[in-house]
């Protein structure tokens, strides 16, 4: 084999480590992950919000066509969501606008990311899978709120029946 | 074309079967190309409707993503296969096992096509459950794949015979590469002929009640990814073995071409998870070790663009190009008696884009920026619909003239449609990919929701990236135009030579023994090694992630079909733009109100 062409593959490989390299980085610097196996839950039949403590919410929300429930999820601004996903019917997809969450629900499975919201305003979800004839219209909101606009709201009861979570935060 | 090449008799029975092969799918893109431009005018909200032309959004993109991504590809692989390897080998085939194979294929793709066409299968070429398709269509996509699987049975004993024959020999490239080819679809296809026989046929016909997603969408994936291999080696088989031929030279090295081809039966399978990145079901680890795969299989892409340009230069500068660049400008870009050098040239220039997407969609994390966004079939038109599209329209005009005995009219024109579609394509694909990230999703009518400005789903900001994408569309279409105007007069055209049975295979300047690369055996089973490991781990989570499984669903009602009392036909939800009414459950009875 020429010699050209020796250092070209050399450098595919090398290239293409180096990618990989910067992937491992991302995941173990900035933390940037991707949805992992979940065995511990159960899909949930109702949707909730819960707040586990002055910052730390958790969503348990349900696609289903051609909605998302709950179909607003209201927190306060700086507060960080632990998004819980599963499907009741179809396939659906969930992605929040300028965030990087972006997850399948699908039915019989439990999957989960997390993201914070510093700044107010409304973040649309969007549902990027084709779930039928009325995908296009499937569409839910986070709504993020001054803190002071929040209204009172009970913080989660221990022994929820979906609090019984893996890291579920400091429940009051 | 007049290159000097030994031209063998052709065989009328495989004259008479190849041009069915190249010219029904041709002809049925005329729907899946004319269903194309549809979905760019609907996504965008220029027609702004549920239906045009009789056509559901959703159904026009089942027969868009099938005809062009599955029928047509697959045929012509199979009618360049048949025909590649008769020359290359010298043999002639078992026509009756390859007519078996072509019914077979035939009859798939015409039940296909009726339950599409009728409605009953409005769940895009992923055919996703549990949004079900009638029972015909599955058994259909049945038929199809393994009369694909038949075609490659028939080449085996052709490929064994010449090997006795010739022990000291070489097996010529283009062989090496369609049977690398055929024996990446043929590993791949089976996990997703399980799903469609084992699980989705007796589940469409309530045999069984339910079935697990998760279970089925990793089989199907399993297939998807080396599908795109399927897809785009047969141009790799043109580019290495005639493109420099076409461009006045010789292959730059012979090995580089058979390590590419080997490496692709090691690397394009055990990498589907990366399709799965977003998924629930499947450990992030066995994700990671999806995409540490990905990044291997793009090592003989990265080989191929080194030989093939190096392949290109020796040729240029064969042609008197003189300095670093100059050989650039001698190649025959606008030469019509040379017209599929410009169809196998501007493939790989597009591929440059279309492949160094890929490997951002690849990379893991990255991933979550562009999943399901319009960014994903904004990438895969830079690859499907570049190198491989334009190899084999290419590649089928050529067959059709040396067959044929009709040489090419309007050759002029025919060298400028692969320029046109580049142009189409790039704008096209910068305006899916850009609106991509800014949120567009894929396989969306985002012209009743997104893009109506009466809608209070109104997103303004991707008005720019949608209009592009029209644009494009348009380009493309006209495009086609021109080539099946070339086609369709050469096809119908007078004879003015012999047929016969002839390819441009080219010469190579380096041209080493093969060694390790010289068999199939070592690679085959290193690949099943690999699937073996990358894949059993991924089966075990989502085997015990499942809580539970699902029923069917009509893609017009949200309920399950097990749920609806007869005569829901007449019950289905019509299609509405997306206001509170309907978003309510609706269940049968209450269904006719959605607007």
């Amino acid at each position: 084999m020429d010699k050209h062409e020796k250092r070209v593959i050399f450098a595919s490989i090398g290239l293409m480590a180096f990618f990989f390299l910067a992937v491992i980085l991302a995941v173990s610097g900035l933390g940037i992950t991707v949805p992992d196996c979940i065995t511990d839950r159960e899909p949930f039949t109702e949707p909730e919000v819960i707040q586990l403590d002055e910052t730390h919410y958790e969503v348990h929300s349900i696609a289903r066509m051609w909605t998302f429930d709950p179909p607003v999820i209201e927190i306060p601004a700086g507060a960080t969501l632990d998004i819980f996903l599963t499907s009741a019917d179809v396939v659906h997809g969930f992605q929040i606008e300028s965030r990087a969450v972006n997850m399948m629900a699908v039915p019989g499975q439990v999957t989960k990311m997390s993201a914070k919201f510093d700044k107010v305003g409304k973040y649309s979800i969007v549902c990027h899978e084709y779930c039928g004839v009325n995908h296009h219209s499937m569409e839910g909101v986070i709504h993020v709120r001054p803190v002071e606009d929040m209204p009172a709201r009970e913080v989660s009861k221990a022994g929820s029946p979906a609090s019984n979570a893996t890291e579920g935060g400091a429940k009051l | 074309m007049n290159l000097r090449e030994v031209a063998m008799e052709l065989d009328p029975k495989l004259k008479r079967l190849t041009l069915i092969q190249l010219a029904v799918p041709v002809t049925l893109l005329i729907v899946g190309i004319g269903g194309g431009l549809l979905q760019a005018l609907m996504r965008a909200g220029v027609i702004q409707a549920d239906s045009a032309l009789g056509l559901g959004y959703y159904q026009g993109l089942t027969l868009h993503g099938i005809i062009n991504a599955i029928v047509f590809t697959t045929f012509f692989a199979i009618a360049f296969g048949n025909a590649l390897v008769s020359y290359a080998l010298k043999a002639r085939l078992n026509m009756k096992v390859a007519w078996i194979s072509n019914i077979l294929m035939l009859v798939g793709t015409l039940m296909v096509a009726i339950m599409v066409f009728a409605g009953e299968a409005s769940v895009l070429y992923t055919f996703y459950p549990p949004l079900k398709a009638h029972p015909v269509f599955y058994a259909g996509l049945a038929l199809f794949v393994v009369g694909s699987w038949v075609a490659f049975w028939n080449w085996i004993p052709v490929y064994m015979r010449w090997r006795r024959e010739n022990p000291a020999e070489k097996v010529p490239m283009a062989v090496v590469g369609i049977f690398a080819t055929f024996i990446i679809w043929q590993i791949c296809t089976i996990p997703v002929a399980y799903e469609v026989l084992v699980l989705l046929l007796p589940w469409s016909l309530g045999w069984t009640n339910e079935i697990n997603i998760e279970l089925t969408r990793t089989l199907f994936w399993f297939f998807g990814h080396p599908l795109v291999y399927f897809w785009l080696l047969p141009a790799y088989v043109m580019y290495y073995t005639m493109l420099p031929k076409l461009a006045g030279g010789k292959l730059y090295s012979d090995l580089a071409g058979r390590v590419v081809f080997m490496l692709f039966i090691i690397f394009s399978i055990p990498v589907g998870a990366h399709h799965q990145f977003t998924e629930p079901g499947i450990g992030s680890d066995w994700k990671l070790l999806h995409a540490f795969l990905t990044f291997g299989v793009a090592i003989p892409s990265l080989i191929t663009a080194f030989t093939i340009a190096a392949s290109l230069e020796y040729a240029g500068r064969k042609r008197g190009g003189k300095g670093l660049f100059g050989w650039f400008r001698t190649l025959p870009y606008l030469d019509g008696d040379r017209y599929l050098f410009p169809y196998l040239f501007v493939g790989l220039i597009i591929f440059i884009v279309g492949g160094s997407t890929g490997i951002i969609n690849a990379s893991y994390n990255m991933n979550l920026i562009v999943h399901n966004t319009s960014w994903i079939p904004g990438h895969f038109h830079l690859t499907v619909a570049g190198p491989v599209f334009l190899g084999f329209i290419g590649m089928s005009l050529y067959m059709v003239e040396k067959m044929t005995g009709k040489e090419v009219k309007l050759k002029k024109l025919a060298v400028t449609v692969p320029y046109m579609w580049l142009v189409g394509l790039f704008i096209f694909s910068f305006g899916m990919m850009r609106g991509g990230l800014h949120g567009e999703p894929r396989r969306t009518n985002m012209g009743m929701t997104y893009l109506n400005p009466d809608s209070p789903l109104y997103r303004p900001e991707w008005e720019f990236y949608v209009l592009l994408t029209v644009i494009g569309g348009v380009i493309l279409f006209l495009a086609m135009i021109v080539y099946f105007a070339v086609f369709f007069q050469t096809l119908f055209g007078e004879k003015t030579t012999e047929e016969k049975l002839v390819f441009p295979l080219s010469e190579s300047y380096h041209n080493e023994r093969a060694g390790v690369f010289a068999n199939f055996k070592p690679w085959v089973i290193g690949a099943i090694v690999l699937i073996l490991l990358s894949y059993i781990p991924v089966f075990i989570d989502v085997s015990r992630s499942t809580s539970s499984s699902a029923p069917a669903y009509n893609p017009h009602l949200p309920v399950p079909e097990n749920q609806i009392s007869g005569g829901s036909t007449e019950e289905r939800v019509t299609e509405s733009d997306g206001t509170a009414s309907d978003k309510e459950k609706n269940d049968g009875e209450t269904s006719e109100d959605g607007e």
